[in-house]
């Protein structure tokens, strides 16, 4: 069991997170994370999947999808070279004093933003791979993180290679 | 300008449709409307899943598109067994809902239900048309989808205004649609067929397994031709009877829970393993780990989410079954000699035969014997879920694909009697028999109302045991015969068929089972037959749930 990363490229067409949300629930499969968005094709949506099970479940989600009319092509990207990202946004108590500057030198750190001062809290936000992210996020627990969201991963291959299918036109 | 509705139903028409199974309601008006003076047959059912149902028996029957139409809410959502009957046996139909008007969408209107997310598990695909200039469109890919590759049900859900609304006629239907997500491999992999090729000619024990796909694909031919030439025995799963002529030397019958002994020892000891069209159904596998546990495995099928889903392959095919097998025919040669093995089978075939013990009570298998030898295996036969399904598999001597219509997958009481319905107008010159029990044809039982309308020449044998029999035999055998709320009363049935003015009788004795048959045969309309079968009756062989195929119950007598 372990976690692989899906690029999936879908059409943009109402239903399509419903149907691939569907098709992980009634199969079973664990979905660590989702980010859905538009790409660089005009009606089409990437989404990022991150889905933990064992060598056979990876195939079977792969072909599940595959079969889903509005999934045009699905692509494990977990052993090729990537970039992954992720966003967070962390709203962390910081009492003005010496809690505060320690919470504002952690963000340095991590090249984390403040993007909010609030009386007793900050936010902020912070990029990178989920590693990255998971280590703010076990060094911010100490001071109390009031509220957290992450977006899911994110991720693209490097270099030229690309999840692309060609189009085919049927004469049903 | 055109209407929606109009576009519907000229798109049908396009697609070749002759014959729809429904029943109106407030937001098919419009497509009500347009139907009336169509070439299109509608037919009026009594309840919408006996539209679902006799659209899927018109589809196995004919190997076209079938289509049903219903209103939307209580309509559509009575359709819902009937499409996941059709997803499980992988069979195309089109299934037309009307829905409350786009600017009602989503607020718990009048018969309002989200149809297209209920069934979106069950489809194969589905939609929900919003504008009235997608609909030729959506329709010809539904039409596509439907029959193409691994079959399977598309739902098209039609608000109201969407089929009144009018469009310009220029384009309204397309001549080219683009699927960029769906496009199934037909031609095999060369280098494993030639893996496949290998195995079949170095095999000394091999067995083929062929199910649904064979039917599907219309690959019959191509299935008996490579049995002969490599002299491999065939056996069958539940969805692919009649692949093979029952009587062919190297038929081995249906393997799994309630398959023949000599085709689960085949299997069991066999070395190689080519599974074709199959998906290792738990019927048919019994415990996996033990299934066929010597034998390499090669598995052909259109779908390749089936191949390695419950089963570990050694050569992963993915391709349409008759394409691949015509391949494999060119290439192979005979292959090892199979003599001691052949003979192995026919001993297992000579010492554990299909058999059943005579006593005072009417045997149910002795009719569909009876029923087989005076049809000569021709006919359409279409069982009901239960004792009578298993008994009519075994005893059935099916000869012909598309011969033998039953639910298997999702394994639906009721699906039977309207699934002949639409075997009938599929094919209207061959004789339909619905093989029923007593439970299974009471839930589908207003279908007479149908039948009676239209006068659809179809026959229905009850083998009527007052129970709900399947249910009861693993209640007698793993229940310790606690009954608990399977048995049912008696009812004359061939009365309520009067009622309807269909033909019917009560056979109680053996000496009538004969006469019975032909008068049915005989009889130019529908005809009941309630036959008051001997009421324990069990079906065996039998695996246990859990044990492997080869750990069977024989039916000693209690």
């Amino acid at each position: 069991m372990r976690a692989h990363t899906l690029s999936v490229l879908v059409e943009n067409k109402p239903g399509v997170l419903a149907r691939v949300a569907g098709l992980f629930r009634r199969r079973g499969f664990n979905i660590e994370s989702l980010a859905v968005g538009t790409c660089e094709e005009p009606n089409m949506s990437r989404m990022t999947i991150v889905v933990i099970g064992d060598e056979s479940q990876l195939e079977q989600v792969q072909k599940q999808l595959n079969k889903l009319i509005d999934v045009v092509k699905v692509s494990d990207i977990t052993e090729t070279e990537t970039v992954e990202r992720e966003l967070a946004l962390i709203k962390v108590s910081a009492e003005p004093g010496s809690t505060r500057a320690e919470v504002m030198q952690l963000a340095n750190i991590f090249r984390a933003q403040i993007v909010d001062v609030g009386a007793k809290t900050v936010i902020m936000e912070v990029t990178g791979d989920t590693t990255k992210i998971d280590a703010l996020e076990k060094l911010l627990r100490q001071y109390g993180i009031k509220e957290l969201i992450r977006t899911g991963k994110i991720a693209l291959q490097r270099g030229a290679k690309i999840v692309k299918s060609t189009k085919e036109r049927v004469s049903a | 300008m055109k209407s929606g509705a109009r576009i519907v139903v000229e798109s049908l028409q396009r697609e070749g449709v002759d014959t729809i199974f429904g029943y109106p309601g407030g937001v098919v008006l419009p497509i009500y409307d347009e139907l009336y003076d169509s070439p299109i047959r509608h037919i009026l059912v009594r309840h919408e899943q006996a539209a679902a149902h006799a659209a899927d028996g018109y589809a196995r029957a004919s190997g076209r598109v079938g289509v049903c139409l219903a209103t939307s809410g209580p309509g559509a959502c009575n359709l819902v067994t009937g499409i996941a009957n059709a997803y499980m046996d992988s069979v195309p139909i089109v299934a037309i809902t009307g829905q409350v008007p786009t600017s009602l969408l989503g607020n718990d209107a009048f018969q309002e239900s989200d149809i297209t997310g209920i069934t979106m598990p069950i489809t194969k695909h589905n939609y929900l048309v919003k504008r009235t200039s997608e609909l030729g469109r959506i329709v010809r890919e539904a039409f596509y989808i439907a029959r193409t590759g691994r079959p399977g049900p598309v739902l098209i859900d039609i608000p109201k205004d969407v089929s009144t609304n009018q469009v310009r006629e220029e384009g309204a239907i397309p001549e080219e649609i683009t699927l960029r997500g769906f496009q199934p491999t037909f031609k095999g992999h060369a280098k494993q067929i030639a893996k496949a090729v290998e195995l079949i000619e170095e095999a000394e024990r091999p067995v083929i397994y062929a199910g649904g796909g064979i039917i599907f694909s219309e690959a019959s031919a191509e299935l008996l031709e490579l049995a002969e030439l490599t002299g491999m025995p065939v056996t069958t799963t539940l969805m692919g009877l009649g692949a093979i002529p029952c009587d062919h030397p190297l038929n081995l019958g249906m393997l799994g829970m309630h398959g023949t002994e000599y085709a689960n020892y085949a299997v069991t000891e066999s070395d190689l393993l080519l599974a074709v069209g199959v998906r290792f159904d738990d019927r048919v596998t019994g415990k996996v780990q033990s299934f066929a546990p010597h034998a390499s495995i090669i598995h052909i099928d259109i779908d390749p989410a089936e191949i390695g889903k419950n089963r570990k392959v050694d050569v992963p095919i993915v391709g349409d079954a008759k394409t691949v097998l015509r391949v494999i025919i060119n290439q192979v040669k005979k292959g090892a000699p199979k003599d001691a093995w052949l003979s192995k089978i026919r001993e297992w075939k000579e010492r554990h035969s299909l058999r059943y013990e005579e006593g005072d009570g009417l045997k149910p298998q002795y009719i569909i014997q009876q029923l087989s030898s005076l049809l000569k295996g021709e006919g359409i036969i279409v069982s009901e879920v239960g004792q009578n399904q298993m008994w009519t598999a075994q005893y059935y001597c099916f000869r012909r694909p598309r011969s033998w219509l039953t639910s298997g997958g999702l394994g639906t009481m009721g699906y039977g009697f309207p699934a002949s319905i639409g075997a009938h107008f599929a094919r209207p010159e061959e004789i339909v028999f619905d093989i029923a029990g007593d439970g299974s044809f009471q839930m589908n039982i207003q279908e007479l109302g149908t039948v009676a309308q239209y006068r659809i020449p179809v026959k229905v044998a009850i083998l009527n045991n007052m129970y709900l029999g399947m249910v009861r035999q693993w209640q007698e055998l793993f229940y310790n015969r606690r009954y608990s709320y399977t048995e049912l009363p008696p009812i004359d049935f061939a009365k309520i068929a009067a009622a309807y003015g269909i033909d019917g009788m009560c056979v109680e004795s053996r000496e009538e089972v004969v006469p019975a048959l032909k008068a049915a045969i005989e009889t130019e309309g529908p005809f009941i037959i309630d036959f008051r079968i001997e009421r324990e009756e069990n079906v065996f062989p039998m695996v246990p749930a859990g044990a492997a195929i080869n750990e069977m119950l024989r039916g000693q007598r209690r």
